[in-house]
């Protein structure tokens, strides 16, 4: 099987809680340190499972390509990721004020078709933006199903995967018939979430992401890193959404500390009228 | 402006409460609206939006839309769209909102403004407002297409009142299923099964951490029904498999925005205060005083769980 994952280095998603205002207006990441948004991370820890056997992780059973829409800088990120296992890189040469959701979807959609993947991975959120739409655009510019909210996929043979998309208060489960789009919850990478056809089904994996060994890092300088021209991948630069000025939101002052229980429910009742 | 698409959302042929958000943003923006009831059951669920003040209430009542496809039910959703002239096209911002208005974006060539929490009209252009990196800005957005696609946060927009009335209604066509259509099986859907109300919707959250262990159910379940609330709990307590995964209250699992939001043993990750800082008011239990959670809640005590919980309890009983 062949997976492409699409994937975006974000500002670290652990201490957005230090994010401050520029003057005019714009989000300043400035002093939190540059990683990939970690439901990305699960889309390509996923890519990996499914395209080998995890009784030996070494022997490669398919083909995982990743692709970002970044700076030059973010090639650090697609380094370490071909580090863990991917076989090759694409960075697509843009900064984020020229990209919109619509806009990289396009743009994959001009890289899928070049590529043939079998299978496009997503995480299911950008953990900046928030946002929660590219792999959609993708499948519906492609023709292509979509499954999203993933935290299952059991790949039955290489022409079908069983997913379950965790909705609200329930799973739903659904066939795709490959190619498609699909993109993943952090539940994704629990022992058990990914069955490749390749592994036992007895097999667990650790709980999480694999980290690169030193030796495997270096063995990737080796692999092949493209760089593409937006224009290469996608004829038309419009962006259908601009973003405009951000705000902080107003911040929740900490409360009062109450010494016991019995104070606390006064409060609630008297004060906060809550209970 | 042409007026607003409202999305109705249904479960089993009931008009999910999420519905009525999309009806409030309609109804802020002002122009004239309708909502479309899709699905099976669908024009018996659209009796139930008849008294919103909408033009009229389109139904597209179909045996094959009884479990969401998105790659059945957007091609139809867009047509609708195009033929009514709509101009703006608003979904809750559930998952199943989230899931299809994309797709809907992308057939109609619209700017998708997702998962907003305000809108404002100026001299005709409208902005809309995001919460982005995990809650901590607000960012603006405009669309630079004629036709937007909108999803709505239910937290920040409270469900619309009746305002009477009787909005017609219309059976339109359904249009041909996306190609792709044929490339996804349904298999089956697997409901967890509480007793308690909704996550989404209750007024009395009680959410617990890793730190309550094999005793999640049993220390929190005797609270939770002396409140008569809903049970959440943190990412750590999810994935270390102390409580089920759809309980799971933060960016990953649902938002939430009760009027009481008790959280016991929580620290306070950024990821889970993303999901529960709407709150009215927030109380948090944690016996480590510099817990993060503190930070932001209205009321804290700083003393082990295990003790307080009972006792808590105990009050509120008496």
């Amino acid at each position: 099987m062949k997976i492409l994952v699409a994937v975006k280095r974000v500002a670290d998603p652990d201490n957005l809680n230090k994010i401050k205002l520029s003057a005019q207006g714009k989000v300043d990441t400035t002093g939190l340190e540059p990683k990939p948004s970690p439901y990305d991370d699960y889309a390509l820890e996923t890519a990996l499972r499914l395209t080998e056997n995890g009784t030996n992780t070494k022997a490669r059973l398919g083909e995982v390509v990743v692709v970002t829409f970044a700076p030059k800088d973010a090639e650090q990120m697609l380094r370490a990721m071909l580090g863990t296992g991917a076989d090759r890189a694409i960075r697509v040469d843009a900064t984020d004020d020229a990209l919109d959701g619509d806009l990289v979807a396009r743009g994959l959609k001009g890289i899928v078709e070049k590529e043939k993947p079998d299978l496009v991975l997503l995480g299911y959120q950008q953990a900046e933006s928030e946002s929660n739409e590219v792999g959609q655009m993708l499948a519906e510019y492609l023709g292509w199903p979509q499954a999203t909210f993933v935290g299952h996929i059991q790949s039955e043979d290489d022409k079908a995967l069983l997913v379950g998309r965790e909705i609200e208060g329930a799973t739903a489960q659904v066939r795709v018939t490959l190619p498609a789009v699909v993109t993943v919850l952090d539940k994704i990478v629990k022992p058990k979430s990914v069955q490749s056809k390749h592994t036992p089904a007895t097999h667990a994996y650790p709980e999480g992401v694999r980290f690169a060994a030193l030796m495997a890092i270096m063995a990737a300088k080796k692999k092949p890193l493209a760089e593409l021209k937006l224009a290469d991948v996608a004829a038309d630069a419009t962006l259908k959404v601009k973003y405009g000025a951000a705000e902080l939101p107003p911040k929740r002052a900490a409360g009062v500390k109450v010494k016991d229980v019995k104070e606390l429910v006064a409060k609630l009742k008297t004060e906060a009228k809550v209970v | 402006m042409a007026g607003t698409l409202v999305v109705a959302e249904l479960s089993e042929g009931k008009v999910r409460k999420s519905t009525f958000s999309a009806i409030a943003f309609a109804k802020q923006v002002g122009a004239p609206f309708a909502v479309l009831s899709l699905g099976a059951g669908a024009s018996e669920a659209a009796k139930d939006l008849v008294a919103f003040g909408a033009q009229k209430v389109l139904t597209v009542d179909d045996p094959s839309f009884k479990d969401y496809v998105c790659e059945r039910v957007a091609p139809t959703v867009a047509k609708i769209a195009k033929d009514g002239g709509w101009d703006t096209v608003v979904l809750p911002a559930s998952t199943f909102g989230k899931d299809l208005a994309p797709r809907v974006a992308a057939k109609l060539g619209a700017g998708y403004a997702p998962d907003i929490n305000l809108v404002k009209v100026e001299g005709g252009a409208r902005r809309y407002r995001r919460p982005t990196y995990a809650g901590n800005a607000f960012s603006w957005l405009e669309i630079a297409t004629p036709v937007h696609v909108v999803s709505v946060r239910q937290t920040e927009f409270p469900a619309a009142e009746p305002s009477g009335g009787a909005s017609p209604i219309e059976a339109v066509p359904r249009a041909p299923d996306d190609a792709a259509a044929a490339r996804v099986q349904f298999v089956k859907l697997e409901v967890g099964k509480s007793e308690r109300p909704d996550l989404g919707e209750a007024r009395v959250v009680v959410s617990g951490g890793r730190s309550l262990k094999e005793q999640f159910k049993q220390v929190l379940e005797p609270l939770a029904d002396a409140l008569g609330t809903a049970l959440g709990a943190s990412r750590a307590a999810c994935d270390a498999g102390y409580a089920p995964p759809e309980l799971q209250v933060g960016q990953t699992g649902r938002t939430v925005a009760p009027q009481l939001y008790v959280a016991v043993g929580i620290s306070g990750a950024i990821q889970h205060i993303a999901g529960m800082k709407g709150s009215k008011v927030i109380v948090a239990i944690n016996k480590d005083p510099e817990a993060p959670i503190f930070q932001i809640a209205d009321y804290g005590l700083v003393q082990d769980l295990f003790v307080a919980v009972p006792e808590l309890l105990k009050e509120l009983k008496g």
